[in-house]
């Protein structure tokens, strides 16, 4: 069985943004780099699939700059047998990172079982390129999954929705699934796997390798700014609790007749 | 002037509201609204008010229940036999799911979860947050068309004096085609409410909360004022609150009309989830907590007891 993550490398959440001199992204060069975070969620199952199954093969897919592999280490380092690298820019827009993606896939030579990714990057937040990479593998997709089971080759996949319900899909293999938070409790890497990552496979392609070229390109950011600050607000003091009622009550007066809100 | 096609949902049979508020903006351009299944002719009147030209029900075996496939399949054969310019829906969970794989069909591009847009010369030109609201961006379509656009809702508005369209609603015999991934079932949510991403006002916890049972005061609360229950990372990551409700980076951005922030500091990744609601008010016993920074009105107290009194005032004040 051959299983795919598909994962990506993001700013630390805690990461304060800023945009670079011309608008055309952020400034990168001071960030920390992780592994998106939903991606955990997508390594950590594709591993206990392999726990059940040893003879299935992980493998790690990235489209991203060179400079860190964070991501890609971390993911071999939980347990991922093997990585693909396909170094591009870090403001691709969705449809070449997928593009790339199948291209990588297809290069591996190897026919994807499952293929798992996070359900958004927490850069872009697109939350396109499962979607998109499903339908240019022409395969199905569950997207925001929070529970997963896979008998045989039929997968039972709950997606969240609004309100929190849960659509439950019954899908057989190949298909695509891109993970939310709550699917599981990703692993920690260990000291041993860490070591081990180091002399795990790792494939690098261009993105002409995979047949992406800037042609691909269909969504195009610029004036990258920062969201324009609030005015500061007004404070009250409700530590005494002789006043309490009183601050309350004027809070709860403004916001009908300042605020115009209730 | 552009030919467009918004996508719509319905919930208990009446259209979304964030199909309004696009079809509001889209005013001068040529707008038609596409359903799958049923809509009443009351409800058809509402998006001729708000200037739907014409709204096509699309109706077909396989599509009594959402799948991507299906949908997708289903639209894209409708859409091929028009000459759209613009696909638009909001970006709700069905949004965001179906509209990307829809694009991919046609190899053509989508702008997600957009907070504004204009037309440039014809040209859509649209506003989106990145890094969860960290940064905003420009963002356009280049390639292949139609292209397609998901548009958050609550975030352009309704608008105030919308431009009435002809409205004129037909069936339109529609495919299916391959499902897949099929829904099996539904287990419905413990709440009832309208979700965070959708909700009006937001009263949301913290770390402060302390534990699951205390969540209580912030739903009787949430009932008084008509308010959607959310969570900090902290708290979710405590096991105060399922992922569902949690609000930030990593759980959902949200832009309610009053966002009430109980016991949360303000981290970062919070602040980036929350911080386009229009009018926030923070409760929090630390005076220098970061949450007081973004919000309109603070109150430095202890919400144990600043939430109940809260409650008491609000239903005064609504005549409850």
């Amino acid at each position: 069985m051959n299983i795919f993550v598909c994962v990506k490398q993001v700013p630390d959440t805690e990461t304060k943004v800023t945009p670079n001199a011309d608008g055309s992204f952020i400034e990168t060069s001071s960030i920390k780099w992780i592994m998106n975070p939903y991606d955990e969620f997508a390594v950590e199952q594709a591993l206990l699939i392999k726990q059940a199954n040893p003879a299935a093969n992980v493998t790690v897919v990235r489209v991203g700059s060179v400079k860190d592999t964070e991501a890609l280490r971390t993911a071999m380092a939980m347990g991922a047998d093997d990585g693909i690298l396909v170094e591009a820019g870090d403001n691709l827009d969705s449809f070449s990172i997928a593009k790339a993606l199948k291209g990588a896939i297809d290069k591996s030579g190897k026919s994807a079982d499952l293929v798992f990714a996070g359900k958004q990057a927490i850069d872009d937040d697109c939350l396109q390129v499962p979607q998109i990479l499903a339908q240019m593998l022409n395969l199905p997709s569950v997207a925001v999954v929070v529970g997963f089971e896979l008998t045989g080759s039929t997968v039972k996949a709950k997606r969240e929705v609004e309100g929190g319900a849960l659509e439950v899909y019954e899908v057989a293999t190949p298909c695509v699934i891109a993970c939310n938070k709550g699917l599981n409790t990703p692993r920690y890497a260990s000291l041993p796997g860490i070591m081990k990552a180091k002399k795990k496979p790792l494939a690098q392609h261009s993105l002409a390798d995979v047949g992406v070229s800037d042609a691909d390109r269909r969504v195009k950011y610029s004036g990258f700014r920062l969201p324009p600050e609030k005015p500061a607000g007004k404070k009250f003091d409700a530590t005494d609790a002789a006043k309490q009622r009183d601050v309350v009550a004027q809070v709860v007066g403004l916001l009908r007749t300042e605020a115009k809100i209730i | 002037m552009a030919n467009v096609l918004v996508f719509t949902e319905t919930n208990d049979g009446k259209v979304k509201p964030v199909t309004l508020e696009i079809l509001g903006k889209l005013t001068g351009n040529t707008a038609d609204v596409a359903v799958i299944g049923d809509l009443a002719a009351d409800q058809v009147q509402i998006l001729a008010q708000y200037g739907a030209a014409n709204v096509h029900k699309l109706k077909g075996a396989g599509l009594e229940k959402y799948s991507p496939e299906g949908y997708s399949n289903a639209l894209s054969s409708f859409i091929k036999s028009k000459n759209y310019d613009y696909v638009f829906a909001g970006a709700t969970s069905t949004g965001k799911d179906l509209i990307p794989r829809l694009a991919a069909v046609f190899g053509a591009g989508c702008a997600s979860d957009c907070t504004n847009f204009i037309f440039e010369g014809g040209a859509f030109a649209g506003t989106r947050p990145l890094f969860a609201g960290k940064c905003l961006a420009k963002v356009e379509l280049t390639g292949p068309k139609p292209h397609f656009v998901t548009v958050r809702p609550n975030a352009l508005g309704m608008p105030a004096a919308p431009t009435a369209g002809a409205g004129a609603a037909a069936d339109v015999a529609a495919d299916a085609g391959q499902i897949r991934a099929a829904i099996k079932e539904i287990i419905k949510a413990a709440s009832t409410k309208v979700d965070l991403t959708e909700a009006n006002i937001i009263v949301s916890g913290g770390r402060a909360m302390k534990n699951a049972e205390n969540f209580k005061i912030l739903n009787d609360l949430a009932d008084v004022i008509g308010a959607t229950v959310g969570a900090s990372r902290a708290a979710v990551d405590s096991g105060f609150a399922p992922h569902a409700m949690q609000v930030g980076q990593t759980g959902k951005t949200v832009s309610p009309s009053l966002y009430i922030a109980c016991g949360i500091s303000g981290a970062i990744q919070h602040l980036a989830g929350m911080r386009t609601s229009k009018v926030i008010v923070a409760i929090n016993t630390d005076p220098d907590a970061p949450i007081f920074t973004k919000a309109d009105y603070g109150i430095v107290g202890d919400l144990f007891q600043v939430v109940p009194v809260l409650t008491e005032e609000f239903k005064k004040l609504l005549g409850k």
